[in-house]
């Protein structure tokens, strides 16, 4: 993440995100998939040593290299699009809204307070009393624990979408989208960018 | 280079008059009123400087009406027209938060020649 500055001065927190080029490897049809989608590679700098023989008569058809990462997009848009096509970062204009979906950061066996926000107890003056859930259900009745109640457990690493980021500028030349406040995951990753 | 510099490279101003802590700096602060600008100037000493790149800011303390009042300014914000040194101020400290409990001839700062 960095800053910008907008027309008041005010400082802004901003995500800078490598968006495509992303080439249309296929196009899922109606009569043959049973669904309207556009397949999506990006096109990344290191290109994929030693593409697999399956890869490689996938994208085949496209004409275009073995990409690492492949994600099917809904189509509404105008105008027809072709296998081999490309997608830059144009499609977006400053202050548009856009959804981004991410895996977001593994944060292993996360105990109840910092996984669900509970409160824990009193660090000291004897307190005894310091992260634990507490009662997870009585004795005699329920005498059970019910379903879904909420514990410690594995936390992150889920796929979290953050809605209506700001678009707050686009840099064509690089392909780079900038948009305010955060997005899941970790730098470097992969995301997916949906207009809101 | 980074996809963040490069950003980053895009906002920030080339032309920032050198100032250090220390220094009793005039900062030019544009006001927008509605459609109305105008410009207010904030003339202090510099206490502290923190952050790199587009996020440095500086601290500027006064004293007005009796009273210490300090501001954190952007040094790459839009809202700063430009900042104006005064006088070189000689510390050797990074940070002059002891002059909070100074006041008067004790607050005063040596000049550099």
């Amino acid at each position: 993440m960095t800053q910008g500055f907008d027309d008041k001065g005010n400082s802004i927190p901003l995500t800078v995100i490598k968006a495509g080029p992303c080439t249309v490897i296929q196009k899922k049809a109606k009569d043959k998939d049973g669904y309207e989608a556009l397949q999506l590679g990006l096109v990344e700098e290191k290109a994929v040593k030693k593409p697999k023989k399956a890869a490689q008569g996938h994208f085949k058809k496209s004409e275009s290299p073995v990409t690492k990462v492949l994600r099917e997009f809904h189509y509404g848009g105008q105008g027809e699009v072709k296998e081999g096509d490309q997608f830059f970062v144009d499609i977006f204009k400053a202050g548009e809204k856009v959804h981004v979906t991410g895996t977001s950061k593994g944060k292993g066996f996360a105990g109840v307070v910092k996984r669900h926000h509970f409160r824990g107890g009193g660090a000291s003056h004897g307190s005894m009393f310091h992260r634990a859930p507490g009662s997870i259900g009585a004795s005699s009745y329920p005498s059970r624990v019910v379903r879904g109640l909420r514990m410690g457990g594995h936390m992150g690493y889920d796929r979290v979408t953050v809605r209506n980021l700001t678009v707050f500028e686009t840099d064509k030349e690089n392909n780079l989208l900038v948009v305010k406040g955060a997005i899941p995951g970790p730098n470097g990753g992969y995301v997916l960018i949906h207009k809101a | 280079m980074s996809l963040i510099q490069l950003v980053e490279d895009k906002h920030m101003k080339k032309d920032v008059e050198p100032f250090g802590v220390g220094d009793t700096v005039k900062v030019h602060v544009i006001i927008k009123e509605g459609d109305k600008e105008r410009i207010q100037v904030y003339q202090g000493d510099v206490i502290a400087k923190r952050g790199t790149g587009l996020s440095t800011t500086f601290t500027v303390r006064k004293i007005s009406f009796g009273i210490g009042v300090e501001r954190i300014f952007p040094v790459h914000s839009k809202a700063i027209k430009k900042v104006e040194v005064l006088r070189k101020g000689k510390v050797r400290r990074s940070k002059l938060y002891y002059l909070r409990r100074l006041k008067g001839k004790a607050a005063r700062l040596r000049e550099e020649k």
